[in-house]
Formats: structure tokens, sequence, C-alpha cells
């Protein structure tokens, strides 16, 4: 069932907490809302619930109102950030809940329902604690319980506030991969909330980027990432290296910093963003840029060489991080405290108060210039 | 370097003299007093004690007495929990202002609590002398007596629940609708579940001081024996009687609900800490 979010707004006293959002999310998908705390993300899902009342805008499942529909008509299934499970009732009681709360004419006979449960649990894995109690299960236990709960009514509309925002790292990675399995086999239309965007990019066949109560960007995970459209989208995705100047004869220029901008004639200020894999490490400055660095931390961890730079020379409000792959890193064996010289591949340029970027591909501009030549 | 291991105030002799000072209070002030109430009411024996609780007066005493309570615990409890889930649940202007008015009867003594009823629904008060008209009597009768009783024990149930259910939050609910729940049905299975032993707690303590208010109800009551005396009104007309062996029977009777009172509340709150922190009992279906 897809899910259209019509202007809706809402207040918090004198806070607006959203405002004149609108949204398709497209039937079958799972879709993130992603946003820092305060973007009213969560506020949003819990209106699109009918747990929140909106001050004007419609919400349609499938084309059908329901602004007015009370949030037990609207069968959605909802799997709170901290489980809410009912901590008195069995697991085996928690997951029959909805189903025996459902109106007589509709709810299923008592060994009909025992049957059901015993099938939820068998999906989540964990047949063996139905007599257990919430208190007695573990993180990830209780939020595959939760999410066996709010399935069990068989909803075409499944919520989800910051779902694994409470459990560890590994557990997380585990319970991602069995959500998306699931949903892959019983397609239902899912939005869940979060403020991690790898959890988001990794989850989702849509990211929906909110700040301050409005959408920012909503793109596939792959579009996203490769043009993020505003400067809040570039921050939230990760660690983005800056370097603001001003532009003069086609340069950006800062201290003893600048970098070449084909193409960009006007004298303004601008600031360059380049991500950690877009840029390349040297010894000597290039033909393009001289953007000179000092190494203050070398990361081994993980799949890639995460360097971690202080600019000598001119300033940067944020450190600059710099990805290097395993291979180039033994090659090059940069060390602590020696000076480098960073070389970016592909950049996005920010000007005045322009909200999108240029992308300037360096690589690009080199190859038609050699060909011009 | 033990020394500096130990805690702060952790040495032993300023242990052992506080603990021997806590007891020694305790003694004196509470335990002492508890036996003298029984060893008096017993001191010219069994027989002489029955007699005295089984006299006409003292049975009347204890009916209305009980007859109050039975009144007023119901009527609190719908009002607390009614007042707990408002001022947990809802968001509202004032809200604030009312969780600190709910604690008037703690705040005002008794008697001032009396004098202001009386002032109002007596004879010739504001709305007393209204209800004159229509020949209701207010005051001087049980329902004064009732009125004041709700009136002082009022924040009992509420100062119980409001922390608790402030502390469990709103989810569960919340999820119990979602998943389709009426009302009546939320209510009955998520949240009277999770504040039952606080419910019942502050009955317990509602129950204690209904059956032991003096100040407020001896202003309304006007003290007609065998018809507005209830049992502490009874055991001070007794020994102004001089009547001392008589008034002591009475008053361990007071004494005898206060200490069932305090098991109840001890077992009140052992339930409460094991339902907090291991499994809860098998649900009743």
């Amino acid at each position: 069932m897809s899910i259209t979010i019509d202007q809706i707004n809402k207040h918090f006293g004198g806070f607006q907490a959203l405002k004149n959002v609108s949204l398709d999310i497209p039937e079958g998908q799972l879709t993130a809302l992603l946003g820092p705390s305060g973007s009213g993300k969560t506020t949003l899902l819990r209106i699109i619930a009918g747990l929140e009342s909106s001050d004007s805008g419609r919400i349609l499942f499938g084309g059908d109102d329901v602004s007015q529909l009370h949030v037990r008509d609207r069968n959605i299934g909802f799997v709170f950030q901290h489980y809410a499970l009912f901590r008195h009732l069995t697991v085996a009681e928690n997951i029959a809940f909805g189903l025996e709360s459902l109106p007589k004419k509709q709810r299923p006979s008592k060994p009909e329902i025992r049957q059901r449960v015993a099938k939820l649990l068998e999906m989540i894995q964990l047949p063996e604690l139905a007599k257990r109690y919430p208190a007695q299960l573990s993180g990830g236990q209780k939020q595959r319980v939760a999410l066996a709960r709010a399935l069990a009514t068989q909803p075409r509309i499944l919520l989800l506030d910051e779902p694994f925002g409470a459990l560890d790292a590994k557990v997380r990675k585990d319970l991602r991969r069995w959500l998306r399995a699931l949903h892959d086999e019983y397609h239902f239309t899912s939005i869940f909330v979060t403020h991690d965007q790898e959890e988001a990019l990794e989850l989702s066949d849509q990211v929906v980027v909110m700040s301050q109560g409005q959408v920012e960007q909503v793109n596939s995970p792959t579009g996203l990432y490769a043009r993020p459209e505003s400067r809040f989208v570039f921050d939230f995705l990760g660690h983005v290296n800056v370097l603001s100047g001003l532009v003069k004869g086609q340069k950006l220029v800062q201290g003893d910093a600048w970098v070449s901008l084909p193409g960009i004639r006007q004298d303004q200020e601008a600031q360059l963003y380049l991500r950690p894999h877009e840029v390349q490490l040297s010894r000597s400055p290039a033909a393009k840029a001289r953007l000179p660095l000092r190494i203050e931390a070398i990361s081994l961890i993980g799949s890639e060489v995460r360097i971690e730079l202080a600019p000598e020379g001119w300033q940067s409000d944020e450190i600059w991080e710099i990805g290097m792959s395993h291979a180039e890193f033994a090659r090059q064996n940069p060390t602590r405290g020696e000076l480098w010289y960073a070389v970016p591949d592909v950049g996005h340029l920010f000007v005045a108060d322009n909200v999108q970027p240029r992308t300037i591909d360096w690589q690009y501009t080199e190859a038609a210039n050699a060909s011009n030549m | 370097m033990a020394a500096q291991n130990r805690r702060i105030g952790d040495q032993p002799w300023v242990r052992r003299s506080l603990i021997g000072l806590a007891l020694a209070i305790t003694l004196i002030i509470l335990v002492i007093p508890v036996v003298v109430i029984f060893t008096q009411a017993l001191s010219t024996g069994w027989s002489a004690f029955a007699g005295n609780d089984l006299d006409e007066y003292t049975l009347d005493a204890i009916g209305l007495t009980l007859f109050v309570a039975a009144l007023t615990v119901p009527l609190n409890l719908v009002f607390g929990t009614a007042l707990a889930w408002s001022v947990t649940r809802f968001r509202f202007p004032g809200r604030k202002l009312l969780i600190t008015l709910i604690d008037i009867p703690f705040a005002v003594s008794p008697v001032v609590a009396g004098l202001l009823y009386l002032l109002l629904y007596g004879r010739n008060g504001w709305l007393g002398s209204w209800l004159s008209n229509y020949d209701v009597q207010l005051m001087f009768s049980w329902p004064g007596i009732v009125m004041v009783t709700v009136f002082v024990t009022c924040p009992f149930v509420a100062r119980e629940l409001i922390p608790l259910m402030q502390q469990q939050g709103s989810e569960e609910e919340e999820a119990g609708v979602v998943l389709g729940a009426s009302g009546w049905r939320m209510f009955r299975k998520i949240t009277l579940p999770n504040i039952k032993w606080a419910l019942i707690y502050g009955v317990v303590l509602t129950n204690a001081r209904a059956v032991g208010e003096f100040g407020a109800v001896s202003v309304v009551s006007g003290n007609v024996r065998g018809e507005t005396n209830t049992l502490p009104l009874h055991v001070e007309l007794l020994y102004q009687d001089y009547n001392i062996v008589g008034a002591f029977a009475s008053a361990s009777l007071l004494a005898g609900i206060a200490i069932l009172t305090l098991i109840a509340k001890a077992f009140v709150e052992w339930r409460q800490s094991r339902a907090e922190h291991a499994t809860p009992e098998e649900g009743g279906a």
C-alpha cells in the first residue's frame, strides 16, 4: 500500500516540528527517514501512524485519506524505539495481543491464534522463548519479538522508529540483514526512522533526508550518495573535507592553499567539498591543486586506511580525512608528522548562496585538455 | 592505605554510633508507645478488654469508621487514578500547577481542612445555607465526615501513581492501541497490570489514614455518640471521661489496624520490587 504525505504541518507550542512536508512512499518499498535529532523525522512517522495529529495536511494510504482515522483502525504495524513490549505478558502473549484485540467477527479462534503465534515465533527464530517475559530477553531478542508482534495482524504498512538504535554494532548488523530479508519476502510498505546514515544507505530502497522539519532530498541510496543536493546532505552523509576561500582567476585560494577551477570565471566566495575517497595524497603538489597538510593520525582498522590531516599554512574548521587502500598505504608509507599534498579527483563546489553544488571532475577536464592538445 | 580505601563516613565508630542512635530513637518514640497502648488496654485483663470493645458505643464507632473508609477508599482510588492518568498522559496548561495542588491536603493541617468544610457546607456557610433550604445537612452527620476524610486522603493514590506512570511512559499503551486495542482493553490489559502494586500501596495508605483521621473529622462530626463518633473521636471521648482503660482498649484497635497496614505495606513493597526486578507472576487470563 503506497503512502502519500500531503502538506503536513505540525507545531509543538511555538516550535514548528514539520514545515509543509509532502512525500510519496511507493508501495512495497523500504524507505528511510534520515536526519539529526530534532529534524522532525519521528514526528512525521508518528503522524503517519496516527499517534500524533497534524495541524494541517493529509495522510493517504493507497489513495484513501486516513487523516481522520483513529490509530487503532489504520491497521499498521509499529515498532517502537524501546520496543514497548508488554512487560507483564509473555513473549507469546505479546505477539498474540493484536490478534486478540481484533473485533469478534474477524478474530481467529484460540487454536488458530496459537498456531499463528507459533509461526511468527518460527519466523523470528525464537520458538523456545515463547514463555519468557520481556525482562528476560536480550535487546536483539526484544526487537525481534516487537517485530513479530507488529506483523501478527498482517498489516500492509510497517513503521519503525529507530529500530536498531539501542543495540550493539554486531546485533544491529544481523538484525538489519534479517529485516531486509523479511521485507523482501513479505513486501509490505515500510518506513523506518534513523539518524545513522550508514543504516539508511544500506537498508533502504529510498532515503528521505530531513532537516529542521523539512525534506532536504529524496533519492535512492546510490543517487543520494552520488549527488547530494545541499551542504546539509553532504555534511550528514559522512565526513567531508572543506576548503573555503575566494575564487580568483579560475582558482579557489585560501592562504597557502589553492585549487584550480577550470570554467569558473566569476570572482566570489566559495566552498569546495571533497569526500575522503575523492582525494589522493601525494608527496608533492600537483598542477591542479596545492593543498599542504600534515599527517596527525593514521587508523588502519577496516577495509581502508583512514588518515587524518591538519592544514598547513591555511585553515579548515574541521580536520581533513583521506581514505587510502592498504596496498597504496604500503607503497607510499606515509608517517605521522610528515607534510603531504592532497590531490582532488572529484569535488563539489558551493558558490555564494547557491544551494546546489556544482560537481567538478578534474580527471575528466584533464583528459579533455590532453585530447585538445 | 586501608583507611584511604574506605568510603567517606565509614569509620567503625561513626557507623556504630549512628546505628545506635537510630535504634534508640525508634525505640523511644515509636516502639515503646505502641507497646504501652496494648499493656494499658490489657491492664485489667482480657475480659475487661473485650467488654470495653464490645460496648455498644464502641461498636457503633467501629462501624462508622469502617463505613467511612469503605466509601473513601474507592472514591479516592478512582479519583487518584484519573488524576495520575491525566497529568502523566496529557500535556495541558496548568498541568504542573495541578501536580502541586494535589499536595494541599498534605500541606494543610487537618483541623484547618475541617474548618474550611464547616465554613463552606455548615448551616450558615455559603453552600450549606443553600443546601439547608432543601433540608440537606452535610455537616455534623456522616456525609460531612466522609467529605473531609476524602479531602485529607486524596493525595495518597495519585502520589504513588504519578512517578511510576511517568517513569513507565506511555509507549506500551501506544503499542496496545496501534495493535487495535480499545481504550478499555488497553487500560485493563496494559495500564492496570503495570500500576497494580503501586495502586494497592496507595489504597493501603489511604485506608490507614481514613481510619485514623482525627483533626478534620472532629471539627465536622459534632461527636454524637452512636451516630457521628468515629473510633479516633471515641478514644478521645473515653479519655476525657476518665475511662482510661476503655480509651486504651479502643486505641489498641486503631493500633492493631495500623500494624496490619504495616504488614500489608511491607508485603506490597516486596511484591513491587519483585515485579520490577524479576519475572512477573502468571497474568490471570
